[in-house]
């Protein structure tokens, strides 16, 4: 049948729309369901030491060893132009900018996000949440609130501490192995990373990616069919779809911060 | 209002299945009522229909002279206050203790000081029996007690009406005659109401005061358990005895053996 591919074409969009609305609709819901937390803020922080706990270690490792490649790589190029003392620069701001941000996101997809698709999908599949219902409380205030808001103020402090850590990485293989001149490691970092152009706007990022993160992955475990299966396949789609979200929304918040 | 509550002429469907058609039922206050039928009758749906979960396609269910489909969620939840619910497996929340667990609704919906509030939980596992499970977690306990701490939570708040779905189902004998002694005592302890969904003939017959029998979407017997256990209605014998065939047919609807297996006459 020739029609079939423009009818597949034309369900695909439209269930796509809808799932969008849908999307959106939970999300207005949860922020909503946010408003009555501020006198509960046992919650939040409860779940800011878990969601925190569970991502400290990745994240600094992982910005350990992104330091030490960005110390050698960086050293490798700035040499041809024989400004290596630039190196202390180059470093902070590809991770200020660019990777604290995002690859402490992906990682928090990976390690955060997941737990939390599994954590809620499987309070649904053991009716845990239906009871919750039946004893009078909203779970959209009383667990996705609390996570998500969680999450969204973990996501900033966990990208510091990634870039802290790498520019000691950084500063580890730069300075300590290769012998760039420590004096101009530091003074040109200190002198060329803006606190508004670069710190800002990769907080900013972060916070972004916190929230898109840290909703895909609750509102995956909420939507999730509640079989094993049904929470298997949700987790795998909140690292899919939060991980292109992050690659997507950061090419789309550095044209707009960084398009001089 | 001698009835706490009241289903009326309900409907439901799930897309275009029908799962309940014309029900009425009556569940008169301090009573403890029997809803039996096969797996797939539609048993735990009416619970969902009661607890405002699911909304009927029309028809209305009444809960202590409130229609429960034209509340709005907060007058809902005002009314799920006086609600408590036992799911088929518990439903305990798996990161809290036995002791959290039961002081959970307790915690949501008083602010009660700390010292009242963990006498009152004691207490409350007290009367399942479970005082000194109360520092476990739900995954160090059995699926029995786990049942019964479900039980002790579901009446923290003293509820009117308490609904039990399937509180027999995965039981071992012993803890299937605790759980029925104790939903038969602690409803009359509280004078509450009690919805029992079972399938559980000799349980549910022990303590009810009342049985209704569904069977795809209908009610097809009520009386008393001593009535239903005398009944001659085909489906209700067929139950309470546990045959084979009989209205249930023990085949699935479809072709027949003879066309299967190419018997049939040559045409």
């Amino acid at each position: 049948m020739i029609l079939a591919p423009i009818a597949n074409l034309g369900r695909w969009t439209r269930e796509s729309v809808a799932g969008a609305g849908y999307a959106a609709r939970t999300f207005v819901a949860l922020l909503r369901a946010s408003a009555g937390l501020w006198r509960r803020p046992r919650l939040i922080t409860d779940q800011i030491h878990f969601i925190g706990n569970y991502s400290l270690v990745i994240i600094a490792v992982s910005g350990l060893f992104v330091g030490f490649v960005l110390g050698l790589q960086g050293y490798n190029i700035l040499n041809r132009y024989g400004s290596e003392q630039a190196l202390g620069l180059m470093v902070a701001l590809s991770l200020l900018r660019e990777l604290g941000p995002v690859v402490t996101a992906l990682l928090f997809a990976g390690r955060a996000g997941t737990s939390l698709t599994a954590e809620i999908g499987l309070m649904k599949a053991g009716e845990q949440l239906d009871a919750m219902e039946m004893m009078a409380v909203n779970p959209l205030e009383r667990v996705l609130a609390p996570r998500f808001w969680a999450g969204v103020i973990a996501m900033p402090v966990l990208a510091a501490i990634f870039s802290a850590v790498g520019v000691l990485g950084g500063y580890v293989v730069g300075v300590q192995l290769i012998g760039v001149d420590e004096g101009a490691f530091w003074s040109q970092m200190q002198g060329g990373v803006d606190i508004w152009d670069d710190i800002a706007n990769g907080v900013i990022k972060s916070i972004v990616f916190g929230f898109a993160v840290t909703f895909t992955a609750l509102f995956q475990g909420y939507e999730a069919q509640p079989t094993p299966e049904g929470v298997a396949r949700a987790t795998t789609r909140t690292v899919v779809i939060a991980s292109l979200l992050v690659l997507w929304l950061d090419f789309l918040l550095t044209a707009f911060m960084f398009n001089k | 209002m001698p009835n706490l509550v009241e289903i009326r002429d309900l409907h439901f469907h799930y897309g275009e299945r029908a799962i309940l058609s014309g029900l009425q039922m009556d569940f008169p206050r301090g009573k403890v009522i029997a809803v039996m039928g096969g797996s797939g009758s539609g048993k735990t749906t009416i619970l969902r229909l009661i607890g405002g979960q699911l909304a009927p396609r029309s028809g209305h269910v009444q809960v202590d002279g409130q229609t429960i489909d034209e509340l709005d969620t907060p007058a809902l939840y005002q009314i799920r206050r006086k609600m408590g619910m036992l799911f088929q497996h518990g439903a305990l929340f798996t990161d809290l203790t036995v002791f959290e667990n039961v002081a959970f609704p307790l915690r949501e919906h008083s602010n009660l000081p700390e010292d009242l509030l963990h006498d009152l939980v004691l207490l409350k596992l007290q009367a399942v029996g479970l005082r000194n499970a109360a520092q476990l977690k739900p995954a160090e306990i059995s699926g029995g007690m786990a049942r019964r701490v479900a039980l002790a939570r579901a009446i923290a708040l003293d509820p009117q009406l308490i609904m039990y779905d399937e509180p027999f189902a995965g039981l071992d004998p012993i803890s299937m005659g605790v759980t029925a002694n104790l939903i038969r005592k602690l409803n009359d302890a509280l004078g509450s109401t009690s919805i029992l969904v079972s399938h559980d003939v000799r349980e549910a017959f022990l303590i009810a005061d009342y049985v209704y029998f569904l069977s795809a979407g209908a009610i097809v017997a009520q009386g008393t358990p001593a009535e239903m256990s005398a009944s001659s209605d085909p489906y209700v014998k067929q139950f309470v005895h546990a045959e084979t065939d009989g209205p249930v047919p023990f085949h699935y609807a479809g072709r027949s053996l003879v066309d299967d297996l190419g018997l049939g006459a040559a045409e």
